[in-house]
């Protein structure tokens, strides 16, 4: 390993841009002309729109226009759509209702953009929207998901009777009611998964910018995936055809899923431009954020776990409630099921499982992947079931762990997934040591006589990363291929750029493909740069999501490093008159192995675009993509452990400690793993102690702003053990799995589990606020 | 609308501006200074911590107008002939930055920070005067390790000097 390659701890080539002020956001984005747009937005969860007056608001200072939805829909813009198509169990398509970018008829959660202001300031744009004067009939509305299926309640599409979008399953109904009939022991949990707001920091903003003199469209915004996004746009909304539109995502402050979807902005902005004849930005405030940004998790489950007599696990039967909103979001069905119900056998070798799982409409905003996505939903729910077994069987939660540990790769589960790779024993035992299992229970006295409780818990998280491959995931509804491209140029005097399909918004690829390229070419990784996040630029790719872009973004830039290598060593070969397969690369040469004939990289490079001495027949030029599709699922895979002392008189958590013991594979840049550990960890400890989204029964967002939504904040969150192990991944060339989501899978039952250990009772649910804590702890009457 | 004059950075500016107008808004529209971000509208992320006559202030929380005669720091002013203030560099040596959004907030948090600390900073003092600074992406971690490291390296500069 060279001192920038693969495993050296790289200091981050973006960290100056950002540290400086210097970051290029959507919202820093300025050109000359431009407007801005300020949408009217529902304040009803549920009405018919009668009629739009925006008489008064045209005629204000700055304003430029009022757009609204019929006018929308007269130019021909297309329902938004969710890509991935599911089958209820009785053959018939999901139920999928309209949903308009500017609601024309009905509106369905409150934040529903029903027209746009466009001004020449923020402040006249946010002054005339609230002089559009918007008629309402007022529908009933449903938000609660337990009761949305009911008789009787609000419809919310026509298209979904009884407000069910598909009633789909997974595995051998039969095999699994047979297992429990003969089971020795039982244990049964009702499983609530809290609603979640993502909340990456730099709200979603777009600026959309018509040409008329080309009659091609710009759009910046914050995106992960700018190729889907213009494909999207194109191809369903009928915004333009491809090569009339132009989609940038620059610097994106975070994203966590929030920013993989299209939403009705973007493409309404880029509908104004045309129609107002001026570039129109709009930047998201933060309350809007919370009303319009798709939502994550909000499964209600019951799972029933069968042990036979020497406590293996025999089966597994789940049944699940997920709550996708008032419109099906761009991946929202895939969440629930594939990106779920698949990970449902954990670490263990369970022979039969089942799973069903209704999705439901609410008159709330949609939901879709939230940093995990379906992996933390079904880790949540084995976890905390395995936890529970263990005390009702009376065994230590780590026995019962390893009783039932899958000991031998490949290894099929019952529900789809091929595990290549693993040792949770290895994890398990490296959590257990760093956290110093075997002295809790001093640890536990010493705190009793404080007056403290104090409790410890475990969760044993796999998940499947490297989304995904192609024909797979089309197999099973997906509407595009998950594969990824990667073009490297090798400029004249040798520098490199890679051009990747991968976006980064915070996890480092700027460093990390460099290290890559650096690591390969020998090269200094100052001369290599990453560009990304623009479709002029990059060739179709498919963004940043799924914990994907080491395990197939890299993987594609791998390859095409293994095509420009050929050709530059056919180049130096021919240069120092040898045998190509006698070249080697190495220190930013080309060297005949054995000998001390060598040809500097920047010298090759040189030869390969003056082409005045070529090997006959070879192209000019150095320049080479490829496109990488996975031949199966990574699967990272870890222990975590969490020890907690409660104040049985507030009922406050305080975390006293929190270690995670993670096998990834092989890693790029172990501080930019730890780095997105760490943010994982603090998203998981915020959903399982402080964070949930809350609707009153009339559908009016309770939780708007970060005075009534509780982030973490730096003294809710300890500083983290951390430590990886390796079993490399088989099926990609740089045998990486992912890490970018495994906090936030693995961290909320460890911390359930240790605060239920605390108080001695089981009966909790995320987030485990002070006041849940402390009435739970109260003995029982 | 009223021209508001100010020394941001060491330099003289004015701009005319809307009264309403916050110092944030007159920061990143008037001056084009876009590495002070908003990130929320309650005063509760700290994206957008600027110091005003030597003290962090978030800019969301006064008008363009109270801080006319003032002197503003914005993250841009913090290196000084390239060289990055060595709390900038202790978020880069211990990656205490991801997606780089509430970075600068952060920063000018910190800088204030210890300021009035000096190298007597410890962890539970740097989490909770960050109580007004929110990540999403790092779990403080890393800011923590950070903000210490440079307090750590700031009083050893200082007492090597004194």
């Amino acid at each position: 390993m060279g001192v920038d390659g693969i495993g050296a701890r790289v200091a981050r080539k973006e960290d100056r841009r950002f540290l400086t002020g210097k970051g290029r956001y959507t919202d820093d984005m300025s050109v000359p002309g431009m407007k801005y747009a300020v949408f009217v937005r529902s304040p009803h969860a549920h009405a018919t729109i009668t009629g739009i007056d925006a008489t008064a608001a045209r005629a204000m200072p700055g304003v430029i226009d009022v757009l609204d939805g019929k006018q929308l829909l007269a130019d021909g813009i297309g329902n938004l759509i969710c890509g991935w198509m599911i089958h209820s169990k009785d053959g018939s398509p999901m139920k999928m209702g309209a949903w308009r970018p500017l609601a024309d008829k009905t509106v369905r959660y409150v934040g529903d953009a029903v027209a746009i202001v466009v001004a020449d300031s923020v402040a006249e744009a946010r002054d005339a929207a609230e002089a559009v004067v918007v008629d309402y009939d007022l529908l009933p509305a449903v938000t609660d998901p337990l009761q949305t299926l009911a008789d009787g309640e609000p419809q919310l599409h026509p298209e979904a009777p009884n407000n069910l979008i598909f009633d789909w399953e997974l595995g051998d109904a039969a095999a699994v009611d047979r297992a429990l009939a003969a089971a020795a022991h039982v244990t049964e949990l009702k499983i609530y998964n809290n609603r979640l707001a993502p909340n990456p920091m730099e709200p979603r903003a777009t600026l959309g910018i018509y040409d008329a003199g080309d009659d091609h469209y710009t759009c910046y915004t914050t995106s992960q995936n700018p190729h889907l996004a213009r494909l999207v746009m194109s191809a369903f909304y009928n915004v333009a055809p491809e090569n009339k539109l132009r989609v940038i995502a620059p610097d994106v402050g975070g994203g966590f899923g929030s920013k993989i979807y299209i939403y009705p902005e973007e493409i309404v902005c880029l509908w104004a431009s045309k129609r107002t004849g001026v570039p129109v930005k709009w930047t998201c405030d933060r309350t809007e954020a919370f009303l319009t940004d798709a939502h994550g998790r909000d499964h209600v489950s019951t799972v029933k776990m069968a042990f036979d007599a020497g406590h293996r696990i025999t089966a597994l039967k789940v049944d699940t409630i997920a709550n996708l909103g008032a419109y099906m979001s761009l991946f929202s069905s895939c969440v629930p099921t594939y990106l779920y119900a698949t990970l449902l056998s954990g670490q263990y070798d369970i022979p039969a499982i089942h799973a069903n799982v209704r999705t439901i409409y609410t008159n709330t905003v949609p939901v879709d992947a939230y940093r995990g996505a379906g992996r933390p939903e079904a880790t949540y729910l084995l976890e905390r079931t395995m936890e529970t077994a263990a005390r009702e069987l009376g065994m230590s939660p780590a026995e019962l762990r390893r009783t039932n540990f899958i000991r031998s790769f490949p290894h099929q589960t019952p529900v789809i997934m091929n595990y290549d790779a693993g040792d949770y024993e290895a994890s398990l035992n490296a959590a257990m040591t760093a956290a110093d299992w075997n002295g809790f229970a001093a640890r536990k006295a010493e705190a009793e006589g404080r007056g403290m409780k104090r409790g410890i818990g475990m969760s044993c998280y796999i998940e499947a990363c490297g989304l995904a491959p192609s024909a797979a995931v089309g197999s099973l509804g997906a509407g595009v291929g998950l594969w990824e491209s990667a073009e490297v140029k090798v400029n004249m005097a040798g520098t490199i750029e890679v051009m990747t399909g991968s976006h980064s918004h915070g996890q480092g690829h700027e460093t990390t493909f460099a290290q890559l390229v650096a690591d390969r070419l020998g090269l200094p990784i100052d001369s290599i740069n990453i560009v990304h996040g623009d479709t002029d630029k990059v060739q179709m790719g498919m963004g940043t999501y799924g914990s994907r872009s080491g395990a197939v973004g890299m993987s594609a830039l791998a390859k095409a490093l293994d095509k420009v290598e050929a050709k530059a060593k056919k180049i130096a070969a021919h240069l120092m008159e040898a045998d190509e397969s006698d070249v080697v690369i190495e220190d930013g040469a080309l060297k005949v192995a054995g000998t001390d004939k060598s040809v500097p990289w920047f010298q090759m490079a040189l030869a390969a675009y003056t082409a005045h001495n070529l090997p006959p027949g070879l192209e000019p030029g150095l320049k080479e993509s490829a496109f990488y599709d996975p031949a199966n699922f990574t699967f990272p895979a870890g222990c975590y452990i969490c020890e907690v002392e409660i104040d049985p008189e507030t009922g406050r958590t305080q975390i006293v400690q929190f270690v995670a013991a993670d096998d990834f594979g092989n890693i790029i840049n172990p501080m930019i793993v730890e780095g997105q550990v760490h943010g994982g960890l603090a998203q998981g400890i915020g959903q399982a102690l402080l964070e949930g989204v809350r609707y009153d029964d009339s559908g009016q967002l309770l939780t708007a702003s970060y005075l009534d939504y509780a982030m973490p904040r730096a003294d809710d969150v300890p500083s983290f053990t951390v430590s990886t192990s390796n079993t490399p991944c088989p099926n990609n060339p740089l045998g990486v799995k992912g890490c970018g989501e495994a906090g936030a899978i693995g961290s909320p039952p460890a911390l359930i589990n240790a605060i239920t250990d605390a108080i001695g009772n089981n009966q909790l649910t995320m987030p485990a606020t002070p006041e849940k804590v402390w009435a739970a702890a109260q003995p029982a009457h | 609308m009223a021209k508001v004059t100010m020394t941001v950075n060491g330099r003289q500016v004015s701009g005319v501006c809307d009264d309403r107008t916050l110092l944030v808004h007159f920061i990143r529209e008037n001056l084009g200074l876009t590495g002070t971000h908003v990130g929320c509208d309650t005063s509760q992320c700290g994206a957008c911590v600027v110091h005003m006559d030597g003290q962090s202030v978030k800019s969301c929380s006064i008008l363009a107008a109270q801080a006319a005669s003032s002197a503003i720091t914005t993250i841009e002013g913090l290196a000084q002939n390239g060289e990055l203030h060595p709390v900038q560099a202790a978020f880069k040596a211990h990656h205490g930055l991801q997606c780089g959004f509430c970075t600068p907030g952060m920063v000018m948090t910190a800088v204030d920070m210890i300021r009035r600390h000096g190298s007597n900073l410890d962890e539970a003092t740097v989490r909770f005067e960050l109580e007004g600074n929110i990540c999403r992406c790092t779990g403080y971690h890393n800011i923590v390790k950070a903000i210490l490291g440079a307090a750590q390296e700031m009083g050893g500069a200082r007492q090597a000097a004194e």
